[in-house]
């Protein structure tokens, strides 16, 4: 056997003759492929974390549940289920800024941010990040976390899901939930970067 | 097991340079990838816990540079390999076949409402690995705890970097599925779950942790043993 990896056209025949054989045991159908894609490509994603994170910004006894018990208030707003069973808001402060990964493999709260980017899953950024979490943020992502903000980093190595309640930008008092969602980046929600700004 | 999988505070594995943009799905292949996971799980060929061990055992060279979805291939074929449920023979025939005719279509079948309804109801429900246990949690919130130094050969999710390190608990999340049980096929045998947090000095030494830094990483109570317990806490 080769250790060589494997070029596209070869994995694409491998998975097609697996798909062949799981199709002929009825274990899968096209139907099937086809459902699960429309749900992480257009259902589940990080609009609904979005969502959340502007609710606990405007209503905070809402903010109060999520952060109490974030897998029953993501329940409220249409948030559950697979890869996020038990899942923790980590709320971000002037003192404390969260920042999640999974160094075993590529844990991810999938019902409020969807399916993980390659990077996040990727060796690069779960080998470091545990280890040099301020310089990656700012030579990877130009996030730039002052040096008197604690950092914390969440290795999800069991099935609880963390991510991070960022703070509210300055100047958007009075904004509503909507508009506010709209500054609310997927980046955020995992900690690598800020919400977008006002102004 | 002490694979390469385990890649929290490698050094020298190169830039992570993240795109602007990419797709959920990057070809179809990923696709149907991603989907095998949750009809296989519906099958009976996994747990969750035992299909990361099929992602650990992959060959370290592949696993660093593959694609992410090879690596669910890959354990696809170990558990289908290891429960007969799959003609490892059949699949290098097959494989030959489209990589000669990459357009033959795959085999006549009929849309199964079943798998359907199992899709729908499967992502909002989730799996969840939380189970009841007689046993009583060994710790409480603000114990200082050491994380095991074992290194088993199978499934655990005791990681390098924390092995023998002190750290604090600071939350219980009651009992789970014990992956150093499922993740080996031995069951689900329950066990408290705590959140520890530990500082970047005690991981990487004062020399070389970046100030201002703590790390929190789930342990299951096998994992720990007691080093202080709070003041004022009874013995």
């Amino acid at each position: 056997m080769s250790n060589r990896p494997k070029t596209s056209e070869e994995i694409t025949a491998r998975v097609k003759a697996l798909e062949s054989i799981l199709i002929e045991k009825g274990v899968v159908t096209t139907s099937m492929i086809d459902r699960f894609v429309e749900i992480y490509e257009h259902e589940v994603g990080p609009q609904l974390g979005a969502k959340i994170v502007a609710r606990a910004w405007t209503d905070p006894e809402y903010k109060a549940r999520l952060l109490a018990d974030a897998t029953e208030a993501c329940k409220e707003m249409g948030a559950s289920g697979l890869q996020g069973e038990d899942m923790v808001a980590l709320e971000d402060t002037d003192e404390v800024h969260h920042a999640i990964v999974c160094t075993l493999c590529s844990c991810y709260p999938w019902p409020v941010l969807g399916l993980p980017p390659n990077w996040y899953k990727d060796p690069q950024y779960r080998s470091r990040m545990i280890r040099e979490p301020r310089q990656l943020l700012e030579e990877e992502f130009g996030y730039k976390v002052p040096e008197h903000i604690e950092i914390r980093v969440w290795d999800s190595s069991s099935e609880m899901r963390y991510w991070v309640l960022p703070q509210r930008p300055a100047g958007t008092e009075g904004w509503s939930a909507e508009a506010l969602a709209e500054l609310v980046t997927r980046d955020s929600l995992i900690g690598v970067g800020p919400t977008k700004s006002v102004g | 097991m002490n694979g390469v999988f385990d890649l929290g505070g490698t050094d020298g594995i190169g830039p992570v340079d993240p795109p602007a943009e990419e797709p959920v799905f990057r070809a179809d292949w990923e696709k149907a990838a991603f989907t095998m996971f949750s009809a296989l799980f519906r099958a009976g060929w996994f747990g969750i816990d035992e299909f990361r061990h099929g992602v650990e055992k992959m060959d370290p060279a592949l696993y660093l540079k593959s694609p992410y979805y090879k690596h669910w291939i890959a354990s696809f074929e170990y558990h289908g390999k290891r429960t007969g449920k799959l003609d490892l023979a059949e699949l290098d025939r097959r494989t030959q076949y489209y990589l000669a005719n990459p357009d033959a279509p795959l085999p006549e079948h009929g849309p199964n409402q079943e798998l359907i309804d199992f899709a729908n109801a499967v992502v909002p429900s989730g799996a969840p690995a939380i189970r009841p246990t007689d046993k009583e949690p060994r710790f409480k919130i603000g114990d200082v705890v050491r994380m095991s130094s074992d290194v088993p050969f199978g499934h655990t999710r005791i990681a390098g970097y924390v092995r023998g390190k002190v750290g604090t608990v600071i939350s219980h999340h009651g009992s789970f599925v014990y992956p150093d049980s499922a993740g080996n096929g031995r069951g689900d045998d329950p066990q408290h779950l705590y959140t520890l947090q530990f500082d970047a000095t005690e991981l990487w030494g004062e020399q070389y942790a970046e100030p201002n830094v703590t790390t929190t990483f789930d342990a299951w109570d096998p994992y720990l043993t007691l080093v202080t317990a709070p003041e004022g806490a009874a013995v």
